[in-house]
């Protein structure tokens, strides 16, 4: 064990805390799961942290749950979680669970190729 | 609670493409040079369970693990937007790669050839799984120029997987390696069962 050791580690601990100590999201999202808002809070709802709103206001359009983290420099897994409260309370609109992009569709590999060679 | 609206917005389709190699390869670098975002990071904090080995009482020793991951953007049309993930390049940190590379579309292994036996793992790991992945050399200035079948032959890899060279810092050429894994990805897509 490394002496300097800390007690607790900050980048653990303060995620667990905005996620109320939750790390089972409701929602089952992973990393590129798309998130929109569907309406922006009024500022006198009950229960919303900043770090809900920060989500709300940023969603604006589909933005991912790695996008989402990066921003708000928090973990996934606890962008996640706040996402599932979102949910529940009607702010956003989450993509349906894809767990894998679909390899046969033909239309997907030729809007990607297209997309591409725009680049 | 509010009621969820019934009408949900249109969302576009998430596509991922992974970018793998080395550590200092150029992953993020060409992740920067193709994504219309600046490079993004994010972090997953991970419990690794490992026991150790002096650990007589049998306890699981859980470590909690600060992953990162350097992403970009790709908006292509209104149906489909694309992220291209760099992985972490540390070999224990496996088990993120499984998050990653589930639902992926195929992945760019970059390589450099002074430093080639860097990306086997990557390369192993990729073929193991069946992901459909390219090699791509980055022409670091200094290295070593090989002859690309040099390469191929190196890497022991089968003969169907592209190996191209590439700029890592140039959008033209990072372009044109995740045009040639995307063909790639198509020509190994699986037969639709009937």
């Amino acid at each position: 064990m490394n002496p300097d050791e800390q007690l607790y580690d900050e980048q653990v601990v303060r995620p667990y805390v905005i996620s109320r100590g939750r790390t089972e999201a409701r929602a089952n999202l992973d990393l590129i799961s798309l998130a929109v808002a569907v309406r922006q809070p009024t500022g006198l709802e009950v229960g919303l942290d900043p770090e809900h709103v920060a989500i709300v206001k940023m969603c604006v359009r589909p933005l991912s749950v790695a996008e989402i983290a990066a921003t708000l420099d928090l973990p996934a897994g606890t962008v996640r979680v706040l996402l599932g409260d979102l949910l529940d309370a009607g702010f956003v609109a989450v993509q349906d669970p894809q767990p894998e992009v679909d390899v046969l569709d033909e239309r997907m590999y030729r809007a990607v190729l297209d997309g591409l060679r725009a680049l | 609670m509010a009621s969820v609206p019934s009408d949900k917005p249109h969302l576009p389709t998430p596509v991922k493409l992974l970018i793998a190699g080395g550590f200092g390869v150029g992953k993020t670098t060409m992740v920067g040079a193709v994504s219309e975002i600046r490079p993004l990071r994010t972090e997953e904090v991970l419990t690794d369970r490992s026991v150790g080995v002096d650990d007589l009482s049998g306890v699981e020793k859980k470590t909690t693990t600060t992953v990162a991951m350097d992403f970009g953007r790709i908006s292509v049309g209104d149906d489909y937007v694309l992220y291209l993930f760099g992985t972490p390049g540390q070999e224990r940190f496996w088990f993120v790669w499984d998050e990653l590379a589930k639902g992926a579309l195929g992945a760019v292994v970059l390589a450099d050839t002074r430093r080639l036996s860097d990306c086997f793992p990557s390369v192993d790991y990729f073929e193991r799984r069946g992901t459909p992945f390219v090699v791509a050399v980055n022409c670091f200035e200094g290295a070593p120029v090989y002859d690309l079948a040099e390469v191929k032959l190196a890497l022991s890899l089968p003969p169907d997987i592209p190996v191209l060279l590439c700029d890592a810092r140039r959008r033209a050429s990072g372009k044109e390696v995740l045009i040639t894994l995307v063909q790639h990805a198509y020509s190994k897509r699986p037969v639709a069962s009937v």
